[in-house]
């Protein structure tokens, strides 16, 4: 057993109203930069669609990910070391901008400066690429927001495999959708970092953050390709791949990520899992797809375990880090009530970003008598939102995690609800879903209450003891960003363009 | 004459591999963020296959053959029983396929870049430069394949047939720091202007090299193939 230690996030689906606050503050910290204009570490897309970029999740078209080849050992879905390389001068699995968007912006300017003329002035798009006009805005980056486009297109959505009859869901009355933030998933069994033929991009060992070593990446981009959740993301500026850090500076320092910090629903919960690393390959290697999901399951270890908690110290991990294991609210969700489970595990990457799936077109339903009860709880059979669609999502295609997750919702909140309004103990409702009283009472603080200090519990990085900070002391005090060197002037004699200067600032074009 | 031959041939050749490797040296050292292959891909995918494959191929196969076939002292090729007249038809074969590959790929290349709004607008003088400059020096690369098979075909025993041993050992003379002799080799007036002008062009390129996108050659990703699937960074060694 090899103790290792990752701060995970949960994100609670039933609770997103798809406001896109942690998208923009994501924007506004990491990517407001030219060259990743394009770029969102963080998204919410509305589901079913094809999402950001187009079709992310049909790795038959972009191979991302992991698979099993014939000798049944893991490889690479864009294929083995020796086919990546052999790619490498032109990578047949790479999306252009356009998968994403062209990004944009308008000509704002003209709005103050137009002559008067009988029609108002408008400000029109421009391309933040070229820099010309953009006589059509096509593609966005939440372009299907809200069932956006027509379903024609929507149904394209890998989710829809072997959802029965999905053509009836392109009708009104039938309709469906749901949100879904994506960020990166700094997954046990990274792909990107398998992929990456430099070497630059690393899990860290403390934390489970999955980082690109901006100095080492040499911009071969099969990292992109590698990823099957499409979240790395080359910058055309710097010829660097860039993704989400995981706020890492701000996890170190105990806090949470922005876009968990900034979520006005709080459906985003952070917390320290323990696991063993010894295991991960096995538990990607799992035959069966199904499997995966319990797979990773069973690598996660009980912080409550006295061998585990000795293991832990044994490989340096910090008291502070084993106390918050074990109360980490990821811990409790995707172990303990199981209400949490992971994206597309078939990925076979082991994502470490988990979701609770969504519940409330049930309960409306339910409230208006349209579905049929199985004995203190709906039949989930008959929900708005079908089953086969949401295992696609988190389970490879197993209902049977999905209906236990959304039973357990449904009886607390059925629990709850008998308690405070008829004063009384449902306790058969909590029996049917196997949960206890004592559980039942810690998801609802947790998952209705969801203050704050339950949903981050963070403990702070051990930096004192990571690094040797007498050999730090006097180093480097301010810098111009190149390290501390003093030989620091504007010109860059090795062609590297100004990142602090934009190349296309919109102005008023002349046309 | 002497003096343009003693400045093109016996002392630019030292300054252009001076700043390459000085400038390569700093570069690696204090801008590891600009090392990089400056991919376009995601900005134009479709022709970038077309072209960058057999721009690579061809280029690759061209360098290899000038490092061995400049380089390799005489005698080991008698050694390798390689008579000079297989040599220079080795020489002509390969470099003429290799070249017209090179070629193939390099046009729908530079058609790219100056057509292809997108990567245009984010391309960089240099960017270009380079793919025009990597053009002519491939065109006249092409151009001398001509002259010397003329050395060859007609001059078997003729005196033209010594103007590849003449580059040869000019190339020699300059990686064993000896600029007099190595003059001396290329001076001679039986070489053509073609040859010429291809060894200041190449020079050339190895001046401007540490400031292009050139420098990515050194990083290629060999030991991709022997290393873990995983990177795992500890903060300190344990």
């Amino acid at each position: 057993m090899k103790v290792r230690a990752q701060i995970g996030m949960v994100l609670n689906l039933d609770k997103c109203i798809g406001c896109h606050t942690c998208s923009i503050t994501c924007k506004n910290v990491w990517t407001s930069r030219e060259g990743v204009e394009y770029a969102w570490f963080n998204n919410v897309e509305t589901k079913p669609g094809i999402g950001f970029p187009k079709e992310w999740e049909n790795q038959d078209k972009w191979n991302g990910g992991w698979s099993r080849n014939k000798k049944g050992n893991l490889e690479l879905k864009i294929g083995s070391k020796r086919r990546v390389l052999a790619n490498i001068f032109g990578n047949p699995d790479l999306p252009e901008i356009d998968d994403y968007y062209e990004p944009f912006d308008f000509d704002y300017q003209h709005l103050h400066t137009a002559k008067p003329s009988k029609h108002q002035p408008t400000a029109r798009p421009r391309s933040l690429i070229t820099g010309k006009r953009m006589e059509k805005v096509e593609w966005g980056p939440n372009w299907e927001e809200i069932l956006g486009t027509e379903f024609e297109k929507r149904k394209k959505d890998k989710n829809f495999d072997d959802v029965v009859q999905k053509d009836m869901y392109g009708q009104f009355e039938k309709t469906f959708m749901m949100y879904l933030p994506r960020l990166c998933e700094h997954c046990l069994n990274p792909a990107c970092v398998a992929a990456c033929p430099s070497g630059a991009i690393y899990k860290r060992e403390e934390d489970g953050i999955v980082l690109i070593d901006q100095d080492k990446c040499r911009g071969w981009r099969m990292c992109v390709s590698g990823c099957p959740y499409k979240k790395i993301y080359y910058n055309w500026k710097t010829g660097k791949s860039e993704k989400c850090t995981f706020c890492y500076p701000r996890i170190e320092a105990g806090q949470p990520t922005t876009c968990s910090e900034t979520c006005v629903g709080r459906i985003r919960y952070l917390g320290v899992l323990l696991y063993d690393a010894d295991r991960i390959e096995e538990a990607a290697n799992t035959p069966n797809e199904q499997d995966l999901y319990e797979e990773q399951l069973g690598i996660f270890l009980d912080p409550h375990d006295p061998e585990v908690q000795e293991a832990a110290r044994k490989e340096g991990i910090a008291e502070n880090w084993i106390q918050a294991a074990q109360r980490s609210p990821v811990y409790m969700m995707a172990m303990q009530w199981k209400v949490a489970l992971p994206l597309h595990p078939e990925y076979r990457t082991l994502p470490m970003v988990w979701y609770v799936p969504p519940l409330s077109p049930i309960q409306s339903a339910v409230e208006a008598g349209h579905v049929g009860m199985d004995g203190e709880i709906p039949n989930l059979k008959s929900l708005r939102i079908p089953l086969r669609y949401l295992a696609n999502l988190l389970t490879a295609g197993d209902e049977k995690p999905i209906v236990r997750a959304l039973e357990r919702m449904i009886a607390m909140r059925s629990y709850k609800r008998s308690q405070h309004v008829d004063g009384v103990e449902d306790l058969d409702v909590l029996k049917q879903v196997g949960l206890s009283k004592n559980q039942v009472e810690e998801m609802y603080r947790y998952m209705a209450l969801a203050d704050y200090e339950d949903r981050f519990v963070i403990p702070t990085s051990h930096r004192a003891y990571a690094e040797n900070a007498y050999d730090i002391k006097g180093g480097c005090g301010f810098s111009f960003g190149n390290g501390c060197s003093d030989g620091n002037n504007d010109v860059n004699l090795f062609g590297a363009k100004k990142q602090t200067v934009r190349q296309v600032i919109p102005v008023t074009m002349k046309e | 004459m002497s003096y343009i031959n003693m400045l093109a041939f016996g002392v630019y050749p030292f300054i252009a591999l001076a700043v390459f490797f000085i400038g390569t040296w700093i570069r690696y050292d204090r801008e590891q963020y600009t090392w990089k292959t400056s991919s376009s891909q995601m900005l134009e995918s479709k022709q970038l296959r077309k072209g960058s494959l057999p721009f690579h191929i061809g280029i690759l196969g061209i360098f290899f053959g000038h490092l061995v076939g400049l380089l390799t002292p005489k005698p080991v090729w008698h050694i390798l029983g390689v008579s000079n007249e297989a040599k220079q038809w080795l020489a002509i074969i390969a470099g003429g396929i290799f070249g017209l590959i090179c070629l193939y790929g390099l046009v729908i290349l530079i058609n790219r870049r100056m057509n292809n709004v997108r990567v245009r607008a984010t391309s960089s003088v240099m960017d270009i430069l380079l793919l025009w400059l990597l053009l002519f020096q491939l065109v006249l690369g092409l151009i001398s394949i001509y002259y010397s098979t003329s050395h060859v075909v007609y001059g078997a025993e003729g005196e033209k047939a010594g103007v590849m041993l003449m580059l040869m050992s000019w190339a020699q003379n300059i990686v064993t720091l000896d600029p007099v002799e190595a003059v001396a080799a290329i001076s001679n007036p039986i070489i053509e202007w073609v040859f010429k002008l291809h060894v200041f062009i190449g020079m050339t390129i190895f001046l401007v090299f540490p400031f292009t996108r050139l420098v990515h050659m050194f990083s290629a990703p060999i030991q991709y193939l022997t290393r873990q699937h995983q990177v795992v960074r500890k903060r300190f060694a344990r």
